[in-house]
């Protein structure tokens, strides 16, 4: 794969579509079974002693396709963070399957993990502190090249010079430090540091939270020309629903450690079955006074419950307003509802 | 027009730094009538939130300084009041909402202790009155179990409720104005709904008036009854909400409204961003300050700065700062929704352009176009 080789001229009126046929694992790229992320809490000083966890992820499952965007929504402290890093080993799993392209990611050691590595990178949030003060921009993107013996000495300079260039910025930047840039700028750095080992997949967590409204369309439209050009797999981790809606192919929707709801994009968005996938989209403010003076609101009451003690049963109970009996009682499954749609609800629809 | 409850006339706040003169707002012009909300709309460092400050007179002198203008409030000029007067109005008849209720509360006092200090100090309210009021006020403002709460500390409580703490701190002397700076941007999206929805019963109930402070288009689409944009320190466009969004006259606001995608959008078409960067408010650009990002401008728009003037083809208040949409401009019959700054598209154009010949054009707009 050359970098300086598009596969796709610059098409302002192309859009993108992609099959919607149903899974088959050989396509996948990623596999994810039972992922369980706890973290412990402990106490005592010296001798400590677990007395609890926070279940940070608490037992999901979804695959990713080779090629298209999966969205992971929900609210902060859900958990989506934590299945993005679990995912690339940045923690070690409590327990679960992670099979990246057939390998289980979950027992390698780490020269086969390190190895594995160059295939999927991330994209951090905070483009503020995910780009090391003290290294210039040369230093920043070359050095996963040196990691991972790709390249040295002139050719190092050539190959950052051309990926500052895919990412548009100028390429004789690189003797620049990461403070001489704005925001959009720096997350155009950290998108090509996650490029330099010409990954197949890339953990997006929250790439574009941090950044200005004008500036949050650039780099949504940079990874979506990335993505078309080197073949990218994203999981692109967001809390706004909008930016999600449009660089996803398929949304999972996590909420207190697990996923209530995965489907295609135009299913989850028109026709949602959980309550609380229906909760969170009536809540996003739309800017149409026209549109907005129609819709019909619904309002959560309370926060959500703290992830150490979750509530029995469906975890949404408390705030649901169709909970019943049995919704306190039983954990409800996560049920292929439709094709290609599903959801963990006892009681789910329109 | 009616009695205005603030009037802000040409208002310059600057801030002096080592590397120069920071314009943070310059020349601001606004009034609100009582139970009026307004929203203004723009993105960081656009001078948003100093305008509120400045209201406040918050501004933290030196580096800033309120330089020129009047903030004239219930009839009297607030810069002109000493700091004694200024304490009066402020948290009494103008309170704010902060955007980050984690670090404007303070962490070793308890709530009740921060909203009792108000009430005590401008309406002379003795202790256990207060906390009878405080209770009051966090059972309106939505608090479960006020009574056992109202002894927490901040940190026992979590992000949209130490959201209502700000608001109920902000209600506690009735205030005629209330400036909410980013009140939810802090928030999760149903937190977010939940406190919008407050503060709309609220505002509602006590004929409060508003002043929201928002960068997200589709929060002051469904709350406010007018809204300003601001760029760079000025105000680009002034409307009342259902005009705005669907009459746009400044090409800054049709770039705000075509870079974001829509919860509700069909059709997975590329984003439209703006391209460049906001203006470096030191050196801002000699025209108009949208101009180095505009895809419309032309050369006026580098060597005059366009007024803030009314706009034909929309509601007779509705005012925009631009050379191409006002009387007489090249983007008056532009429709922004049709235009979907299709760079191949315009090429095309430009080449039908250059095959014309050359024809005069009327009234007052000067010479030929650097880019359509």
């Amino acid at each position: 794969m050359a970098l300086n080789t598009p596969t796709k001229p610059a098409d302002p009126d192309y859009v993108r579509v992609r099959s919607t046929a149903t899974a088959d694992s050989g396509k996948n790229l990623l596999d994810v079974k039972a992922l369980k992320m706890h973290f412990p809490l402990t106490q005592g000083i010296i001798f400590q002693r677990q007395v609890g966890a926070v279940r940070a992820v608490d037992g999901i499952d979804f695959f990713v396709e080779k090629g298209e965007t999966l969205g992971l929504v929900g609210e902060s402290g859900c958990g989506k963070s934590t299945t993005g890093r679990a995912i690339l080993q940045l923690y070690k799993p409590t327990a679960g399957e992670v099979k990246f392209d057939g390998v289980e990611l979950t027992r390698l050691g780490g020269e086969d993990m390190r190895k594995m590595r160059r295939r999927m990178q991330m994209i951090f949030q905070d483009p503020y502190a995910s780009l090391n003060p003290r290294m210039t921009v040369g230093n920043i993107i070359g050095e996963p090249l040196e990691v991972h013996n790709l390249a040295r000495g002139k050719e190092k300079t050539e190959r950052v010079q051309e990926l500052l260039r895919v990412v548009g910025l100028n390429p004789y930047f690189t003797n620049r430090y990461p403070h001489e840039f704005s925001g959009g700028q720096r997350q155009r750095i950290g998108i090509a540091r996650a490029l330099a080992v010409e990954p197949e997949f890339i953990v997006c967590d929250e790439p574009i939270s941090a950044l200005d409204v004008s500036i949050q369309a650039q780099v949504i439209n940079l990874l979506e020309e990335l993505q078309d050009r080197f073949k990218l797999t994203y999981l692109f981790i967001a809390h706004d629903l909008s930016v999600v809606r449009h660089i996803s192919d398929r949304v999972a929707v996590m909420y207190l450690g697990k996923i209530v709801e995965l489907a295609d994009r135009v299913d989850l968005y028109e026709r949602p079955l959980h309550p609380y996938s229906q909760a969170l989209l009536s809540a996003v403010p739309i800017p149409d006074p026209a549109v907005e003076s129609k819709r019909k609101r619904i309002i959560l009451t309370g926060d959500v419950p703290s992830p150490v003690n979750p509530p029995s049963g469906c975890r949404f109970h408390t705030r649901c307003w169709k909970a019943q009996q049995i919704c306190s009682e039983v954990d409800p499954e996560f049920i292929e509802h439709e094709p290609r749609h599903w959801a963990a609800c006892h009681f789910p629809g329109v | 027009m009616a009695q205005q409850l603030l009037e802000v006339q040409d208002l310059h706040t600057q801030f002096f730094t080592r590397d120069g003169v920071v314009r943070a707002v310059d020349g601001v012009s606004f009034e609100l009538a009582a139970g009026e909300t307004l929203g203004i709309v723009g993105e960081s460092g656009c001078g948003k939130s100093v305008t509120a400050l400045s209201l406040m007179r918050l501004i933290p002198i030196p580096p800033g300084k309120i330089v020129k203008g009047s903030i004239v409030f219930d009839g009297a000029d607030v810069l002109k009041m000493d700091d004694d007067e200024v304490r009066g109005i402020r948290g009494n008849n103008i309170a704010m909402i902060f955007q980050d209720p984690m670090t404007s509360l303070n962490p070793v006092l308890t709530i009740s202790r921060q909203i009792s200090e108000a009430l005590e100090l401008h309406l002379k309210m003795d202790k256990s009155e207060a906390r009878k009021r405080t209770i009051e006020l966090l059972d309106l403002v939505g608090i479960p179990s006020a009574k056992k709460r109202v002894d927490d500390y901040p940190h026992q409580f979590s992000g949209g409720m130490r959201q209502r703490v700000m608001i109920a701190m902000a209600l506690s002397c009735n205030p005629k104005l209330i400036l909410a700076d980013e009140p939810t941007t802090a928030l999760d999206v149903t937190i977010q709904a939940q406190i919008l929805d407050l503060l709309k019963n609220l505002a509602r109930e006590f004929r409060t008036a508003f002043i929201l402070i928002t960068h997200d288009l589709g929060v002051v689409a469904g709350m406010t009854q007018r809204i300003h944009v601001m760029y760079g320190g000025k105000i680009v466009e002034k409307a009342d909400t259902a005009e705005l969004f669907a009459n746009p006259k400044m090409p800054y606001t049709w770039g705000l409204l075509r870079s974001i995608p829509r919860l509700d959008e069909r059709r997975k078409a590329k984003l439209l961003p703006i391209e460049g960067l906001p203006p470096d408010l030191i050196a801002p650009p000699p025209g108009c300050r949208f101009e180095p990002r505009c895809q419309y401008r032309r050369e006026v728009c580098r060597e005059k700065e366009p007024e803030l003037v009314h706009i034909p083809n929309s509601k007779p208040d509705h005012e925009a700062r631009c050379w191409g949409t006002q009387q007489g401009g090249w983007l008056v019959d532009t429709d922004w929704r049709k235009e979907v700054g299709d760079t191949r598209v315009l090429e095309e154009i430009k080449q039908e352009v250059a095959q014309l010949p050359p024809e005069p054009k009327p009234g007052d707009v000067p010479p030929a176009p650097t880019a359509i």
